[in-house]
This record gives C-alpha cells, structure tokens and sequence, in this order.
C-alpha cells in the first residue's frame, strides 16, 4: 500500500512541475504578451496620467499672469511646511494698496505630493505637473520660485 | 545576567537575520536561538523603521494627518486612509454620499487585491521562485495604473478625505475595472498551475508553521493569518462599513492554521474581492463625490475608535479629541504588529529554512509594525 501511494506521489508530483513549466514555456515562446517598459528609452512616448501629481507648479498665461492671491491658503493646508506665500503691497493705478505675492516659495524637497494645497486653493492658480525625473547634484535647487519673474496677477481674479 | 547564564544550554547558536535581509522585506532585525538547525526562540527586534507617525499625527489636523497614515501599510494605503476619514466622520456626524461610499469600497478591494498580487509573488519568491514575482506584478502593474489614473499616485494616494473622496473618478475608470476584471479573471488560474499546485511549494508549506485557533486569538492575530486557523474575525462581515452590508461576499475560512491554509485564504480572497468589485462597478450611484464638510474640522471632545480590514487584518485608530483642530492623541493598532508576535510560537521546534515560509505567509510589511 505504501509503495502504490509512494509512486502515485512521484506521478503526481511531476505532473505538477510539468504543468507549471508549461506556463513558463508558454511565455517563453509567447514574446508579444510580455509587457515590460524599455523605462530610458521610451521616455519620448511616455505620457503619464492628468491627474499624475509629480510637483506643484504655478501657470502663467501669455502676458505673463497668474491666478494666485497670495491668500495663504496653500500654505496652511500643507502638512509639511512646503510652501511658503512671501506677500508684499502693489500700488494699484488708482493709488491704491493691493496685496499681491513677491514670491511663492516651494520647497520640492519636502513635498509628499497629497494634492491638499490644490483642492485647497480658491482659485485654482496652482496645479500638480506630470514630471517625475527629479534628481538634481545640489539640494538648493530643489528649492523653487513658483511665480514667474516680473508676473503679476490676472484681472479679475480675488 | 545570571539568569541568562542559567537557562542558556551547551550548543546553543544565536545567528541574526536582519535588519538588511532579504527574506524580511525590510529593517526587521530577528534573533534566532537554535539548536543545531531546530528553532528555539524567535525574538524580533524591532525599531529600526520607527517614524513616531502617531506623534506626527498630533501636530497635524485632521485632513493633513490622512496622508500620514498612507505610509504605515503602504501597500493598502486606501485602506489606511479610509479608516482615519471614517473615524473622523463618525465624530463628526458626517454623511457621507452613497457615490463615495461605492468608489471607497471599490478603490480598497483594489488595493486588497493588489496588496495580495505583491504578497503572492514576493512570498514565492521568498521560498525559491523567482517567475510568479513577476506574473503577479503584471496583474498589479494594471491596477497601479487605475490607480494613478483616478489618484493620481501610484502608492501613497491620499484618496480619502472627511466626508468622500479627493476628486471623482477618472472618466474611464469603470472600462479600466471591468477590463481588469476581465484580465484577471484569465490569468488567476496562473497562480495555481505556477505556484499553488506545486509539490515543491506544497511541501515547503504543508505543516509548517502550525498556529491554533486558541494562540490566533491570544496573540490578537487578524486577517488572513487568523483566519487560516479558523478564525472568523473578518470586520467586513462582522462589523460592517460604507457599503460592505450590501453586497455579497463570504468571509474566507480555512481549518489548517499552517502557512499553506494561510496562503489558500489569501489566494480565496483575492476572488471574493473580484466579486464585490463586480457586483459595485456597474452600480456606482450618481451624485456628490464628497459631503460638504467645513474648511477647518474640529472634532468634538471624546474619544472615537473605529476599525476596518486591511489586507493584513484588522486596522484600529483611536482619536482622543480635546475639541481642537488637531488630536490630542492618535494610536493605531496595526494588524502587523500582533501578527508579528505570533511568530515565535509558529515556529518554535521547526527549521530555519522554513522560517522564510512563515514569515511570507504572515505578509508582514515592516512600516507597518513600527509605525
């Protein structure tokens, strides 16, 4: 009894073996239903998703404006300290104060990428980029001025 | 000391595996004491991945500290985050839309699959195989992608927020599912010619690593390594969140309580979640993506628990409120941990070699554990 179950193991367990390696084979004589990415050379054709949340950048239309306000509301969202709103008072022709930002300062280095300072900006002036490649050979420059220089702030726009 | 003299015996080795091993998928640093090649103490140090989240959490508010929690389990992030927006709006009183109720729970059987795709090819690669690694990421690559695609991260979402969901879902998010579903559902039957059937991986599995019933229950072990010794302790059934009441899926059980009853329950599970994707991806009400909750949260005094099933078992956040904008005091119980403890006596009197095995099918993810 104890011989029959002993070679009914040994069948089965080759059985077994030769089933898995049937699936190896298939792949290996299968080349088109392997789906790796050549990632270095394809970067050309990559496209990432819209919604790919790579780093915080600040658009700027044709004359060089913005959306933001300067209203902070980024900067207390923020779990990290990423951001940084630097304020300062433009003279409206009207003669009047207004406040507007010097410079939105945005620390990449520090970002965890959670999407809190854009659903929490009223008026849409900041928006994630689809870029990932961001190794840089010094941390400063990691450091990023989000405003354009010389950029004011649209019309319209509170 | 001189107890340590005293009870310590002739011809005992003490070799350490970790913290940089690659068997243990991370900084868990494990004292073995054997006996020849016989298992006499397993004692797992832990630490060295200790980020003090839960003091983190303190300083930040309660829609910043979500993103934290992403990177605990960071392999059923959705999952984290779910339970700290639920623990939130259970404070709070917040009804969340049915809209956002269906996506969490589609978006965290998602996660629960891929989290068992990674478990699965890493596990057999743990004991020799190297080939399922990759079947399994093909499968998970496809679900990564869905992800990115409505989240916008692949990882670490931050999905979840109080009261819904970040952003609604993508477009073609429910096509993207169903072809996954399709996807899957040819190549599942991969795993077992590869992996399952196998007399090797068999073997190596059968018998090894023996947990009962009784020591699942007193080590607070949950998920599927309980529930391969017979443990019901499934919070989706048990204590039901968001919509997991109405759809229909069965609590996967197994009677063995050894690594091979461990592997079935995940491998089980991973079809059981196919099926309550199924049931809820055509079935995704219209309305709001996310209640309207105001800009600063402010949670009442107390103290709030709630609870929800990762893919390692049963995740626990404890908030105690004093009223203000950010916790007092936040404490996970992460299944890790626990799972983690049940380990020595698993694999007291076995080899070494099967420690490997143990470990692979505990599906220990080491941030998790230290936190």
């Amino acid at each position: 009894m104890f011989i029959v179950k002993y070679i009914k193991d040994v069948f089965s367990g080759i059985k077994s073996l030769l089933v898995g390696m049937r699936r190896t084979g298939y792949y290996f004589t299968h080349h088109k239903e392997i789906i790796t990415e050549q990632y270095p050379d394809n970067r050309d054709t990559l496209k990432l998703p819209e919604r790919f949340k790579g780093e915080v950048v600040m658009p700027h239309d044709a004359n060089n404006e913005h959306r933001c306000t300067g209203c902070t509301a980024c900067e207390l969202a923020c779990p990290n300290g990423t951001i940084k709103v630097v304020t300062k008072f433009d003279i409206t022709p009207d003669g009047k104060k207004k406040k507007a930002i010097d410079k939105l300062v945005y620390h990449l280095e520090l970002c965890t990428m959670c999407n809190l300072c854009i659903v929490a900006c009223p008026s849409d002036a900041i928006v994630m980029a689809q870029t990932f490649e961001h190794s840089v050979f010094d941390r400063a420059e990691l450091t990023k001025i989000l405003n354009n220089p010389g950029s004011r702030i649209m019309d319209g726009v509170e | 000391m001189l107890e340590e003299v005293a009870t310590s015996t002739e011809g005992d080795l003490v070799i350490n595996v970790g913290p940089q091993h690659p068997a243990t998928h991370g900084v868990l640093h494990l004292v073995i004491t054997l006996n020849g090649e016989t298992i006499k103490k397993v004692e797992p140090h832990l630490g060295y991945i200790h980020r003090s989240i839960e003091k983190m959490c303190e300083s930040l508010t309660y829609r910043q500290f979500i993103y934290v929690t992403s990177r605990m389990d960071y392999l059923s992030a959705h999952i984290n985050n779910h339970a700290c927006a639920l623990c939130v709006e259970k404070a709070m009183q917040i009804e969340v839309p049915e809209r956002a109720q269906v996506i969490r729970v589609i978006m965290d059987e998602l996660t629960r699959i891929a989290s068992h795709e990674l478990w699965w090819g890493a596990m057999a690669m743990d004991i020799g195989a190297f080939t399922p690694f990759f079947h399994a990421f093909r499968e998970r690559e496809t679900i990564n992608d869905i992800m990115e695609e409505t989240c916008g991260a692949r990882l670490t979402m931050n999905y979840m927020v109080p009261g819904g969901v970040m952003i609604d879902l993508h477009p073609d998010f429910q096509r993207k599912v169903k072809e996954f579903i399709k996807l899957f559902r040819s190549k599942v039957h991969e795993y077992d010619e590869l992996v399952t059937g196998n007399i090797i991986f068999r073997s190596r599995m059968k018998d090894v690593g023996f947990l009962s019933k009784e020591d699942a229950i007193s080590f607070g072990c949950t998920g599927p390594t309980a529930r391969g010794s017979g443990v019901s302790c499934d919070i989706r059934k048990l204590y039901p969140y968001d919509v997991y009441n109405k759809v229909q899926f069965e609590e996967v059980l197994e009677t063995g309580g050894d690594s091979l009853a461990r592997y079935m329950v995940r491998i089980r599970e991973m079809h059981q979640s196919i099926s309550i994707i199924e049931q809820l991806i055509d079935n995704i009400p219209e309305g709001d993506f996310q209640a309207k909750t105001k800009a600063v949260l402010k949670l009442p005094k107390g103290e709030f628990y709630t609870r929800v099933e990762t893919a390692r078992g049963e995740l626990g956040l404890y908030i105690v409120s004093e009223g203000a904008t950010t916790p007092y005091r936040i404490k996970f119980r992460s299944p890790g941990f626990s799972n983690l403890s049940a380990l020595d006596t698993m694999a007291r009197g076995s080899k070494l070699g099967d420690l490997v095995a143990m470990m692979g099918t505990l599906d220990l993810v080491i941030p998790d554990i230290d936190r």
